[in-house]
């Protein structure tokens, strides 16, 4: 018996159960969220469709493999598959841009591929590091952020490595 | 504007490459298929997507993202020491934190902000050691459950899209790990 498959009913169940206990319109709450749930999509959908169509464009054209190829000396002395390339040079730039790599990956090669669950765990992993930098500096008025963005994208770059490394280990491919 | 010139850039080199290696009639396909991948991914996630949000509101109500809060008030002490003497900072750096491991990312960065804003008085325009800190604990992702990655693999077809979780997991700790230690290293030999 695979007991995989109650992680997600079971998690559904035991949301519900402990809001019923704690007196919480479980019903409510859930309809709620999934009206959330529908503004956060039609707020990608655009981005998604313009940043789409390039990666697209990108990979009829041959350059995305010409890019890929070009940087697969880097990617595989780091334990990283060569084909998430793009992935990772648009993650910290953009996040509806990496959700459109990882997704074009994802349908290239397969969800349950290795390359595939590679590209699923560093979008999991890591966030777009620029726009927080911006986002957060610019709110609170700081004009010299200092060493924040080497760090930041340490942190990325660390995050693409045991992406990879994680898979390997963790879900035998 | 970044995003302009991104965007420009890959429909240039698209364009440029593809005339070079002959593939432009492919690449005028692509640009219109790619679009109509994009809307056929939105409405193939947007059920898993919703149902998500709603299981996180759920959870938000419950209190469970008031729970995570007071579990991390020790690490962010420890973490970010002069930020957490001022009470009102330290509320709005937990909440920012739980509503991150959540995956509630609209709630989560007002909350950060808000932190920002009180650790910067007094900063003149310069990040402290703190504020750098806080940014890059932000620009790694500390997610419990990943689900709008684990929406579009379902939208891909995968057998068990949240099998991924324990290697997201690894990954994102590993990563917020190596982010807090280059901060460290790097606040001891920067030179303004």
């Amino acid at each position: 018996m695979d007991f995989s498959v109650y992680v997600v009913p079971g998690l559904l169940l035991a949301a519900a159960v402990a809001a019923l206990y704690r007196k919480v319109d479980v019903y409510a709450a859930l309809t709620a969220g999934a009206g959330q749930g529908l503004s956060v999509i039609t707020r990608i959908l655009p981005s998604l469709v313009a940043l789409l169509s390039a990666v697209y464009m990108l990979r009829a054209s041959g350059a995305l493999e010409a890019l890929t190829a070009l940087l697969s000396p880097v990617m595989e002395a780091l334990g990283i598959p060569p084909e998430v390339t793009a992935l990772l040079l648009i993650r910290p730039v953009s996040g509806s841009g990496a959700l459109a790599a990882g997704s074009d990956i994802m349908a290239q090669y397969g969800p349950d591929s290795y390359i595939g669950r590679v590209a699923a765990v560093m979008l999991g992993s890591t966030e777009t590091t620029f726009y927080t930098v911006a986002v957060y500096f610019g709110a609170a008025g700081i004009r010299r952020t200092r060493y924040t963005i080497p760090a930041a994208l340490t942190a990325d770059l660390a995050g693409f490595v045991f992406s990879a490394l994680a898979v390997r280990l963790l879900m035998g491919v | 504007m970044a995003m302009a010139w991104v965007w420009t850039a890959m429909v240039g080199i698209s364009v440029v490459y593809g005339t070079a290696a002959g593939e432009m009639e492919d690449v005028a396909a692509a640009a219109l298929s790619g679009a109509a991948a994009a809307v056929d991914l939105c409405l193939g996630m947007a059920g898993a997507v919703c149902l998500w949000m709603g299981v996180m509101e759920l959870l938000e109500r419950c209190g469970l993202a008031r729970g995570l809060g007071r579990l991390f008030r020790p690490v962010l002490r420890r973490l970010l020491p002069r930020a957490s003497r001022d009470e009102e900072t330290l509320a709005a750096l937990s909440a920012n934190v739980s509503a991150n491991m959540l995956g509630l990312g609209n709630a989560a960065t007002p909350l950060g902000i808000r932190a920002a804003r009180r650790m910067a008085y007094g900063c003149e325009g310069v990040a402290s050691d703190e504020l750098c800190r806080l940014v890059v604990l932000n620009t790694a992702s500390i997610q419990l459950l990943p689900t709008t990655v684990a929406s579009v693999r379902a939208a891909c077809g995968s057998a068990a899209p949240f099998d991924i979780l324990p290697a997201v997991w690894l990954a994102s700790v590993l990563s917020v790990a190596a982010g807090l230690l280059a901060a460290r290293c790097l606040q001891a030999v920067w030179r303004d």
